[in-house]
């Protein structure tokens, strides 16, 4: 169970990143943030997004075009 | 923050709703992403501060601007882009595919920038040129001219032209 959900589903590009970072602010240090989008560019994005930020994507998956992400809070 | 040595600016000179995206989408992703973000306002894009916004496509010479309508895209011959209204109803149009696809407005995306704290620069110049005045502009935003800039662009990473 992560320590925050973020309900990015309808959402295009850039508002899962901006949305998602504004969550992370709330997760405590090493915490989850998990993140339920639709917009397909947003696999790339969170990877980019975790990579430049020093953020770990734990893991992400898609099923019936919903995109789920993890990301542990470790900036 | 891994990110915080980089930083980005952006020179923003068209004012157009679709314009004004790329730099406000890129100004808040990029704070988003830990960089600090400078945008210079300048000519066209200076009324992109303006407290109210009411931003308009422009079909004329936009060739390339195609909407989906009826399964299909629909463009505008150019000798029809010049008859008034056209722009106003392309506007409309383009308004509802935004709200439709779930695409930010830039009133938002501004917002957002404004919470992320991207340093926003109206040129001094332009304000002058064209008679606007500081005042009709939204809060926080400093005044400044080409030097303000280069100065800010010779410490940043990325420094973009829009």
């Amino acid at each position: 169970m992560a320590d925050a959900t973020l309900d990015a589903k309808g959402l295009n590009c850039p508002l899962p990143i901006l949305k998602a970072r504004k969550a992370l602010k709330d997760v405590p240090a090493g915490g989850t943030l998990e993140i339920v989008a639709t917009d397909p560019g947003a696999v790339a994005d969170f990877q980019a997004f975790c990579r430049q930020t020093g953020n770990e994507l734990l893991e992400h998956s898609e099923d019936d075009g919903i995109y789920q992400f993890l990301i542990k809070k470790t900036a | 923050m891994s990110a915080e040595e980089k930083s980005m600016s952006i020179i923003v000179t068209k004012g157009s709703l679709d314009w004004a995206y790329p730099p406000f989408i890129l100004a808040t992703t990029a704070a988003a992403m830990g960089l600090p973000v400078t945008m210079f306002f300048t000519f066209y894009g200076l009324p992109l501060l303006f407290k109210k916004l009411n931003l308009q496509v422009t079909a004329a010479g936009n060739t390339a601007m195609k909407m989906p309508m009826a399964g299909m895209h629909m463009g505008l011959p150019n000798l029809v882009t010049a008859i008034p209204g056209v722009d106003a109803a392309c506007s409309v149009m383009m308004k509802n595919l935004i709200k439709k696809k779930g695409v930010a407005s830039i009133e938002e995306l501004r917002e957002m920038a404004v919470e992320a704290e991207v340093r926003m620069i109206a040129c001094q110049m332009t304000l002058d040129l064209f008679e606007y005045s500081k005042d009709d502009m939204i809060d926080g935003i400093e005044i400044g001219g080409a030097a303000t800039y280069i100065e800010c662009a010779t410490q940043a990473d990325i420094n973009l032209f829009i």
